[in-house]
């Protein structure tokens, strides 16, 4: 367990250090190249190249630049990097100077959840274990909870002026960020594996994985299995790993979502075998995303569950883009009355309409996601929306007609 | 050296003024904000593309070379 | 020259320079209140906004010029620069001054919009709402018609018009409405 500690404490530096070594002194080129050559991809949901963002950061920088290590974790379903926060904060930390050095920041900045107290006490708690010069260049930033609340620009943005609401890009935070510096937002625990690769080498991290994949992550499982939680995998695992290492399954799955709520649907048939990793998983039109493994019961409504979630994320907006605010509203509202089989005559056509409309009309990236698990689930719950438009649900079994006593 | 329509989505408010002045590029959705049919301006419509620029009355829409991708042209705004 | 045509010329001009500033005040409140039609768009609207508002600066030009070379009134032009500095009607006269300088504000931040951006622009363009008054007063206290029928009747119908609109704008609903926001999530969500 390289990243998530079996143990409830967070681990002190002693004990890191005897367990990894002390901080690899190599120079920012080099940490660049290994984290380039290592092919590790960002794990807050996007999967953009690691080292690239480093280094178009660095290519920006004369020495004033920002590291934020972003914890916020908004999607509901992930519990990873809270969990890595609270058990391995100095693994996070080390990324996080590591990534300083590469970059020619002399702020760092944690953005961590509100709501994830364990994770914000546990990196206090290292922070102060670690040197005067560390802790004068570190600081703890508490994210208001929210979906979008950890998007890179609304975290840029609450930082540099206490609103977490996302802002116009261009330009992006690696060309101006926090106080108009080159800024680099990087996912929590791609800056704990940035930290691994620096001690190991890059060839060590590509030697992990299963199949044609390279290299270890987290996921957060849920749903109908024995054992939620927070798993450390190798990439390339299957769902059918994934699912015994929880314990196995309660009761029949019929679809899984994968990535979180900007990821997407998928037959738990058809998928059991395919590698989780970013690859493969975008060829066949899903997304790894921020690792988030959900197992749908069979005897749970798929539209049911999307209105839920369509509902969660039309009240998670901004609200400063109309397609987004009425887009994703109209959207929620739609689903819902589908989901209580209330719909009126053009639901169904008016969401796969609307689905099709809204993706890259926000100032974010909110609605695309929203519409992109809105569109996996027209897909793989077909039936079962065709069915509600019709006023019948195919999950829950009609009561039989009674004959008239 | 064509120039391509770009938006501030956050400052648009859904007027539709450009969509009156450039249908050919600018269409509008349920509620009113735009949908581009393409960001792309053929030269015969350059004059219209200038002017729905200036009729937005909240600024959102400029026209900018596509090699400027990164030049900060707008101040980064969030709705107040 | 001879003083009677200037001097018609200053209060013809000033009039028809009331008209027009009215008819631009009452495009802005349709502008703002996003009226249109099948064969009337916001953009013919926000076009005569404009368009009339330069041709108001024509006239109004024509009525402080004409104003300041007439021997009659021995205005000179510092009356017309400086606010209540002349002697001829020095309250009602210097209204004028100020209304005009209002305006000019408005307009050079409208004209130079992209320099001066949407926020500075809006807040001058508040202003309009003190520009126009100020230039109605200023035309009953100077002016020596407003007691003709014709004249009242313009006054009446510039006042009466613009009355209702800021009545329409101030009384109707919020003109996005037809978009029903939809109502927010139980849980509000924070931001800061």
């Amino acid at each position: 367990m390289e990243l998530i500690t079996l143990g409830p404490d967070a681990e002190g530096l002693a004990t890191h250090r005897q367990r990894l070594g002390p901080l690899p002194g190599m120079p920012a080129d080099q940490l660049i190249a290994e984290l380039e050559a290592s092919g590790l991809l960002g794990r807050g949901g996007a999967g953009f190249p690691v080292g690239r963002k480093w280094r178009s950061v660095a290519e920006r920088s004369s020495g004033g630049a920002v590291v934020l290590a972003n914890g916020a974790e908004g999607e509901p379903l992930s519990l990873k990097d809270r969990s890595l926060m609270a058990g391995r904060p100095h693994l996070v930390i080390d990324g996080a100077l590591l990534a300083a050095r590469a970059v020619g920041a002399d702020d760092i900045i944690f953005y961590v959840g509100t709501e994830h107290r364990a994770a914000e006490a546990a990196l206090r708690g290292a922070l102060a274990e670690r040197p005067a010069d560390v802790r004068g260049r570190a600081r703890i930033v508490q994210a208001p909870a929210g979906y979008v609340t950890g998007e890179e620009s609304a975290a840029v943005h609450f930082v540099d002026s206490g609103d977490a609401r996302p802002t116009t890009t261009p330009p992006r935070p690696f060309e101006r960020g926090v106080r108009g510096r080159p800024t680099l937002v990087q996912n929590v625990e791609s800056l704990a594996l940035a930290a691994l690769i620096a001690r190991r080498g890059h060839a060590w991290y590509r030697s992990l994985g299963r199949g044609q994949a390279h290299g270890m992550g987290l996921i957060t499982v849920s749903g109908a299995v024995s054992h939620a939680g927070v798993q450390e995998i190798e990439l390339g695992s299957s769902l059918a790993d994934v699912a015994a290492a929880a314990g196995g399954l309660r009761g029949d799955v019929e679809a899984v979502l994968l990535g979180g709520y900007f990821g997407g649907w998928a037959l738990a048939d058809e998928q059991w075998r395919m590698p989780l990793e970013p690859h493969t998983m975008r060829a066949q039109g899903l997304a790894f995303g921020c690792g988030v493994v959900h197992f749908l019961a069979a005897r749970t409504c798929g539209v049911e569950a999307t209105a839920r979630i369509m509902a969660y994320l039309a009240s998670q907006s901004a609200r400063q883009c109309g397609p987004c605010l009425f887009g994703l509203g109209a959207i929620a509202a739609a689903n819902r009355r589908l989901a209580g089989k209330t719909p009126q005559a053009d639901d169904l056509e008016r969401l796969i309409r609307w689905s099709g409309q809204l993706a890259g009309r926000g100032g974010c990236r909110h609605p695309d996601g929203a519409v992109g698990l809105l569109q996996s689930a027209l897909t793989v719950f077909a039936d079962d929306f065709a069915a509600h438009q019709r006023r019948r649900c195919l999950t829950i079994a009609e009561p039989a007609r009674v004959a008239v006593a | 050296m064509g120039e391509t329509l770009r938006i501030d989505r956050i400052r648009c408010d859904g007027h539709g003024l450009c969509a009156e002045l450039l249908p050919e590029l600018i269409g509008l959705d349920d509620w009113g904000y735009p949908i581009f049919k393409a960001v792309a301006v053929p030269a015969h419509l350059m004059e219209h593309a200038r002017r729905a620029v200036d009729a937005c009355p909240v600024l959102a829409l400029r026209l900018a070379r596509p090699a400027s991708e990164t030049a900060p042209t707008t101040r980064v705004t969030a709705k107040t | 020259m001879n003083d009677t045509i200037l001097w018609y010329a200053t209060r013809g001009a000033g009039i028809v320079s009331l008209i027009l500033l009215t008819g631009v005040v009452l495009l802005g409140i349709v502008s703002a209140m996003r009226w249109q039609t099948a064969s009337w768009p916001r953009f013919l609207t926000t076009g005569f906004h404009r368009n009339l508002a330069l041709a108001t600066l024509i006239f109004l030009s024509l009525h402080v010029v004409t104003a300041v070379v007439d021997p009659f009134t021995a205005l000179g032009w510092n009356a017309a620069l400086v606010p209540f500095s002349s002697s001829y009607r020095r309250f009602w006269l210097g209204l004028g001054v100020v209304a005009i300088y209002l305006l000019l504000a408005i307009v050079l931040t409208s004209l130079l919009r992209p320099i001066f951006g949407h926020r500075a622009w809006r807040t001058v363009h508040w202003l309009s709402y003190a520009m126009w008054p100020v230039a109605v007063i200023h035309g009953i206290g100077t002016g020596t018609d407003p007691w003709f029928a014709w004249m009242l009747a313009i006054e009446a119908l510039c006042i009466g018009g613009v009355v209702a609109a800021v009545a329409w704008r101030v009384g109707r609903v919020a003109p996005t409405a037809w978009r029903q926001i939809p109502t927010a999530s139980p849980r509000a969500q924070k931001w800061s």
